[in-house]
């Protein structure tokens, strides 16, 4: 199975092309593969005879790197045991050890463990779906509200989404409600804030975040602004929502979390969900709210898979922060991906350290929910953050500034904040690796806070 | 083309002339220090927004540069509003709030008033896009100064524009400066109107300078773009008497060019129109100079007595 997306990890076989005692060349089509992106044709690389298809047509989720058609010289004996374990291919196609760190690094297919709290409501569904899911059927579910609300971004329609999470949707609402842009950040984001000036509700889907830069000027001067500049005349009703962040391997131009950068700006409202829960509730807070929101999703979580709450009208408010799990030792502030590391980093310390952590997923970065966090803090007295953002004035800087200016009496140590590293983001997967905060960053920042050496 | 009547000639006039007034007070107040900030005077170009107000429908939307109190002047807007906002005062079109460079009303379909170069023409866009998305016959004309001309999203807007086909026109206001760089100095290519040949978009260059040549012009292209041919580009030949701004003193031309300019006053090319056709008489013509001096003179009475914005706005307005 090739892998054929930065951030794949495993893909569908839809199609075979190819059948048993064929002939292959270089270059021939041998299947379709479904990616967590979109459908592709693969190529054989080498030729030879199709000695055995390994996997029938239709077959889900097969690892990056199992091996899925025997190809060669039918007088050549080759064994391939098809149930072997992915490291077992790996190691038998002599590929570099590397490719195991890259897949540990990704953890695209994780599943989310919902937090007690949510556990409680009375509408979780049994079933479990993706964050990319999640955010498509919200999508839908507002566009089948209101009329007023449609999509624009590049490759949004025809293609499905650049992260297939419009999936459907042209189909479903046509092409005047789900259009296609060009690669025009600067233009179409201006256009789709003077559409919500005049009353419609777009979602604007960056293809990544690292683009609207692009189009910076026409979010804050234009759509953060004018409310105010027109004495509350003018608002502006949009979401400006994409991926943020690192995705695998995309280096300094596709990797950058902006998440300080827009929370900085009076006029906007920043949400970063976390899972396909909070995903959903959050995203129809967003399109429903009157002002422009910043939706911060992503790319590695788009595949996490948890339960949701499928009412319609299920929302969770913006500004609202969820305590992802109760401690007493030490607070945790976290939002987006880190909190996967977060938890996982929380099971570490209580088992390796008997720490009991405090995990604040913040789900809204403006308004920040400061009440929940220093609720915290008082009972725990110890805080750290936890982010992707580079360290310079980041969500965690103004976090410690608010705790030390209205808890100081309660805080036994300083504030520690956890960050990527203050250096654009390198290609190479082990520098990728050190960038960006890993579980024992967080374990050692706790350690430090509980004065354990 | 639309046929003038006799009530269209008096209407050209007074709001030109009111325009006029306006400006010139607000300079006055400036100078006193009543009014901050940055102030961009539309003196000379008059004929511009007032021949395409000739042609508009009260529902088609407008957007505008920071060079905006001409334009909502034209609007219709209330000259004491205007003049509130750009002393600061609770009682501006934007509370206070925008100042000069950021007035809006969207009860009248005015959406600003934009500060930044450029910026206004892909907001106009999306304003045309609205129209269109809900069915409706309007249009979204779309002011451009020459300066902007260069400004990459002007060409991402008519890109979109083109390739959806949407309600707007474009006018471009070419006086010749942004801020002190002609645009012989800025611009490769001097017909500012053939931009969006590329893109499919039918341009013009007109004389604006005479309101008759304008209210020509938008009347066609209004049609154009009303009709669902997508959009269009006028582009203004004007000139403004004062500097980029207030603190300009507009050194990198010359009194002759300027004087040259003040031959073909827009003001006077009307007047001496109506004069010509007998639609009013001097002494008619004297009274509405009375009267918009008059009612100049209060709304710099009104915006200076106005009062400031309470504390407590300080906090307000920033989310709905």
């Amino acid at each position: 199975m090739p892998a054929l997306s930065p951030t794949m990890t495993e893909g569908n076989l839809s199609k075979w092309l190819i059948k048993k005692g064929d002939t292959v060349k270089a270059g021939d089509l041998i299947a379709e593969i479904e990616t967590d992106k979109a459908t592709m044709e693969v190529e054989a690389v080498d030729e030879g005879v199709v000695l055995d298809l390994l996997f029938k047509e239709g077959e889900a989720n097969i690892p990056v790197n199992k091996a899925i058609a025997i190809i060669g010289d039918p007088n050549e004996k080759v064994e391939v045991n098809k149930e072997a374990p992915i490291e077992k291919v790996i190691e038998e196609k002599k590929i570099e050890k590397n490719i195991e760190t890259k897949i540990e690094n990704k953890k695209a297919d994780i599943t989310d463990t919902p937090s007690p709290k949510i556990e409680e409501d009375r509408n979780l569904s049994s079933e479990e779906i993706t964050m990319r899911q999640a955010l498509r059927d919200t999508m839908a579910e507002e566009m089948r509200k209101d009329n007023k609300v449609f999509i624009l971004g590049e490759e949004v329609a025809e293609y499905q989404g650049a992260y297939k999470v419009t999936q459907g949707l042209l189909q479903e609402f046509g092409k005047e409600r789900v259009l296609d842009t060009p690669i025009s950040e600067h233009g179409f984001t201006g256009l789709a804030v003077g559409a919500a000036f005049k009353g419609l509700r777009p979602i604007l889907e960056f293809m990544t975040f690292n683009f609207s830069m692009q189009a910076i000027d026409q979010i804050i001067n234009s759509a953060a602004k004018t409310l105010y500049m027109s004495g509350g005349q003018i608002n502006c009703p949009i979401v400006f929502r994409g991926p943020n962040g690192a995705a695998a391997q995309v280096a300094a131009q596709h990797s950058q979390d902006f998440s300080s950068w827009y929370s900085q700006v009076p006029g906007l409202k920043v949400i970063a969900p976390s899972t396909p829960y909070n995903a959903k509730g959050l995203l129809r807070s967003a399109i429903s709210d009157p002002n422009p929101v910043i939706f911060l999703e992503n790319e590695i979580l788009y595949g996490l898979k948890g339960p949701v709450n499928n009412d319609v009208n299920f929302s969770i408010p913006i500004g609202k922060a969820n305590i992802e799990k109760e401690g007493k030792d030490l607070t945790i502030v976290t939002y987006s991906i880190m909190l996967q590391k977060s938890k996982e980093a929380a099971l570490r310390l209580k088992e390796e350290y008997n720490l009991d952590a405090e995990i604040i997923d913040l789900q809204t970065l403006r308004p920040l929910d400061t009440e929940t966090i220093l609720n915290s803090v008082k009972k725990t007295n110890r805080l750290i953050t936890v982010e992707e953002s580079w360290p310079f004035g980041s969500v965690g800087s103004e976090i410690a500034n608010i705790v030390q200016r209205d808890a100081f009496d309660y805080l036994d140590s300083p504030v520690i904040k956890v960050n990527s590293a203050d250096v654009p983001m390198p290609y190479a997967l082990s520098l990728e690796k050190l960038y960006l905060p890993q579980v024992d960053d967080i374990i050692n920042a706790a350690k430090k806070v509980s004065y354990i050496k | 083309m639309k046929k003038l009547q006799k009530a269209d000639y008096i209407k050209m006039y007074s709001f030109m002339l009111k325009i006029r007034r306006f400006e010139e007070r607000a300079a006055q107040l400036y100078g006193m220090g009543k009014i901050g900030g940055f102030c961009h005077l539309y003196i000379g170009q008059e004929a511009v927004v007032v021949g395409i107000l000739m042609t508009i429908d009260k529902n088609d939307s407008v957007v505008t540069t920071y060079r905006d109190h001409g334009h909502m002047i034209a609007r219709g807007l209330d000259p004491k509003r205007i003049m509130a906002e750009l002393t600061g005062r609770e009682d501006g079109y934007s509370a206070g709030k925008g100042g000069s460079m950021h007035m809006f009303s969207k009860e009248n379909n005015f959406y600003g008033g934009h500060g930044i170069v450029g910026a206004q023409v892909p907001i106009g866009t999306g304003i045309a896009f609205t129209h269109k998305y809900n069915g409706e016959k309007n249009i979204c004309r779309t002011y451009i100064g020459d300066g902007a001309m260069n400004n990459g999203q002007v060409f991402e807007a008519f890109n979109l524009a083109a390739l959806w086909k949407l309600p707007v026109l474009y006018i471009i206001e070419n006086n010749k400066y942004g801020m002190g760089t002609s645009v012989d100095r800025a611009a490769a290519g001097l017909d500012l109107y053939k931009r969006g040949e590329a893109f499919g978009i039918p341009g013009e260059k007109v004389d604006g300078m005479n309101v008759f040549s304008v209210i020509e012009a938008a009347d066609k292209a209004g049609k154009y773009v009303r009709e669902g041919n997508g959009p269009y580009i006028i582009e203004v030949q004007t000139y403004r008497y004062r500097g980029h701004s207030m603190s300009d003193p507009a050194k990198y031309r010359t009194k002759e060019e300027l004087d040259n300019y003040k031959q073909t006053d827009p003001i006077e090319i009307v007047k001496a129109e109506i004069l010509k056709k007998k639609i009013a008489t001097n002494d008619e013509i004297e009274k509405i100079n009375k009267d918009t001096l008059e009612e100049i003179k209060n709304a710099a009475e009104f915006a200076t007595n106005s009062p400031f914005p309470k504390d407590s706005e300080l906090y307000t307005d920033v989310y709905l």
